[in-house]
């Protein structure tokens, strides 16, 4: 027995094809919207695969450094340095801005991570991993390391605050929870940048401690001096990454520090769970739900392609149950229409995907395994959006074919 | 190949349309007989029954009493005696409509095989039957062309051609000549009249066109729901008709 839906997208090509090609558009935009969750969870894992940390030590209470602000003395980092089974212990500072580029020809700024790290230590976790250029911070100040994504090439001049910083070195795939690259700096000037306040707002905190009489007291020589240089300086960090020594398990060393009152530490697995179970969560259902209504909006553009595609078949519908066509005959004539759309659209939207995925400013990551339960969801919805054209041929009485 | 046998015969067949205070009797005492190898006309005017009694005749709908004797096997008897219309429609009776209503993504040859192949032949022999019976019909030349490429002429002959497909004791024919010319419907009368002969079948023919009427041996009139048997010409379709068909060709 020949195929009837094979003949008759023979016979209407060019229409089967345009509109295949019209649902691949709109099936791409779904894989996209999949690649782009994917690819914020994968940012997350890159974010505490790169970090090279095995436990978190943050400000007691809170899901920082990433999820929630924190903020720890930075002599912390010597206490926890010497706990058993710490095999390295670093400051860390980290915080989002716009980064400008220093140069007459261009005007360019870039949204980035900063991350205040030890200078001249690259063996640290938290260090940028994958140097593709250049290389890794060794003075204490004004040199910079960044993500390829940046758009900062070897040697351009960076603005971070008031401060001119040179990228010395390149890396890449570096980037925030939220997927923005990442800039590193040496850890004083992060601190400073971070935590500290433009010359205006100094002189005016100053006036303001002097005017201050419990601050300003004669009989105490010294005390002024003291406060404001207490207000000028910074010497807090947002966490301390922990790589523990082999043999030694994360929650074993993470023991003893989570019994100190004013830490609170995190495993690798807790940070994950924070990251994506809670940070990009909301995200997540937001895409979720884009995914939702785009499956519903494909199904309606099947469900109306091949139901008026059937409508238009009506008389020889009547024909061939006239003839004696069995309506499984019809009924499968009309799925494999449906799911030869399906088939057509998912290529057309695979193919799409992978083309204009790389263009995207945000890392969005396109799975086999996506694709596969991609490819099986839209043949449901083809097959199950060709159930009421199947209804109207299956209803449609021979008698239709005689005048 | 077999012949088949007996032509169709229709006893006292009747047909209700509703129920009660709203039935309508659109068919009240049919009797008809059309032997192998004959062409009868059914004509009568609107409304007088010819569609219900086409629809009856071809297993389409049910009618409210009678019996149908198709060949030498009797097919309704007050009740349907075949489970299987859809096959009994494919296997015994051929249909030709008054447009071809040709399947337009199936090329000629394909709408001829459908038949045989839905009946379960496979499709190379199904398609070298279809073959054989385009060139009886003068149309093998078009075999692979769409149902659109052909002429009027040609749709009808090769609507002919699917209705001889599987080789049925009876061919209805619903008004098969009326888009045509007088030349083409009478080239489609001779066509239908030589393949009644050649394959033995019992063509029933209903139709308005005057032009055609002549052509007939014996007409049925059908007149509010009964039918009445009379002598037709049975005029002689001659050379016009044959040349008109070279010309479409």
């Amino acid at each position: 027995m020949i195929s009837l839906a094979a003949r008759d997208i023979q016979h209407n090509w060019a229409k089967f094809i345009l509109t295949g090609v019209g649902l691949g558009l709109l099936i791409g935009v779904t894989l996209t919207m999949a690649g782009v969750f994917r690819g914020m969870v994968d940012d997350a894992q890159a974010l505490l695969n790169n970090s090279g940390a095995d436990l978190w030590v943050v400000q007691k209470n809170t899901q920082g450094p990433y999820a929630e602000s924190s903020s720890l003395k930075d002599d912390v980092v010597r206490s926890i340095q010497g706990m058993p089974g710490v095999a390295q212990a670093s400051n860390i500072t980290y915080f989002t801005m716009q980064v400008s580029l220093l140069d007459n020809r261009i005007e360019r700024e870039t949204r980035a991570m900063v991350v205040g790290i030890e200078p001249g230590a690259p063996y640290l976790p938290g260090q940028p991993v994958h140097l593709v250029a250049g290389r890794h911070l060794t003075q204490s100040h004004y040199e910079a390391v960044a993500d390829i994504k940046t758009g900062f090439g070897l040697g351009d001049q960076i603005q971070i605050r008031r401060h001119v910083y040179k990228v010395v070195g390149m890396t890449q795939r570096m980037v925030s929870s939220g997927g923005d690259p990442m800039i590193f700096i040496p850890l004083k000037d992060a601190q400073e940048a971070q935590f500290l306040k433009d010359n205006e707002a100094i002189v005016n905190d100053r006036v303001r401690t002097a005017a201050n009489p419990i601050f300003n007291r004669p009989s105490v020589p010294g005390l002024l001096e003291a406060v404001q240089n207490l207000q000028t300086s910074s010497h807090n960090v947002n966490a301390v990454l922990v790589r523990v020594l082999p043999g030694w398990r994360s929650e074993q060393v993470a023991e003893p520090i989570a019994r100190w009152k004013h830490l609170t530490v995190y495993t690798r697995a807790n940070m994950e769970e924070i990251l994506v179970k809670k940070l990009i969560a909301t995200s997540a259902k937001q895409i979720g739900m884009f995914l939702v209504i785009l499956a519903i909006v494909s199904a309606a553009i099947v469900a109306f392609i091949i139901y008026t595609m059937t409508l238009g078949k009506i008389r020889e519908i009547a024909v061939l149950k006239l003839i004696g066509t069995r309506n499984l005959t019809i009924a499968s004539m009309i799925l494999q229409q449906a799911l030869g759309l399906g088939v057509i659209g998912f290529v057309v939207g695979k193919v799409s995907a992978t083309l204009w995925a790389p263009v995207f400013p945000k890392f969005v990551l396109l799975l086999s395994q996506d694709a596969a339960l991609g490819f099986g969801a839209t043949m449901f919805i083809c097959a199950l959006a060709s159930t009421l054209a199947i209804r109207v041929a299956l209803r449609v009485d021979p008698a239709q074919a005689i005048s | 190949m077999t012949q088949p046998a007996g032509g169709i015969r229709i006893e006292n067949l009747r047909k209700v349309y509703g129920q009660g205070d709203t039935a309508v009797e659109a068919l009240k005492s049919v009797n008809m007989y059309v032997a192998p190898g004959e062409v009868v006309g059914l004509v009568g005017p609107s409304g007088s029954g010819k569609s219900t009694l086409l629809k009856c005749l071809g297993a389409i709908i049910e009618p409210s009493s009678g019996r149908m004797t198709l060949g030498d096997e009797v097919i309704y008897d007050n009740a349907w005696l075949s489970t299987d219309l859809r096959a009994l429609r494919r296997d015994r009776i051929g249909f030709v409509f008054q447009a071809p209503y040709l399947i337009p993504f199936l090329d000629v040859t394909d709408n001829v095989a459908l038949l045989p192949m839905l009946a379960g032949v496979p499709n190379a022999q199904a398609r070298l039957q279809a073959l054989a019976l385009l060139k009886s019909l003068d149309v093998a030349h078009r075999a692979k062309a769409d149902p659109s490429q052909l002429s009027g002429g040609e749709q009808q002959r090769v609507s002919i051609a699917r209705a001889l497909a599987n080789r049925p004791p009876v061919i209805l024919a619903d008004e098969p000549t009326a888009p045509l010319d007088s030349e083409r419907a009478l080239a489609v009368m001779r066509i239908l009249h030589e393949m009644a002969l050649q394959s033995h079948t019992a063509i029933i023919v209903v139709t308005h066109d005057e032009k055609i009427i002549p052509t007939f041996k014996r007409i049925y009139h059908i007149r509010d729901g009964m039918t009445v048997e009379e002598k037709g010409e049975g005029r002689s379709i001659g050379e016009s008709a044959v040349q008109v068909k070279v010309e479409a060709s």
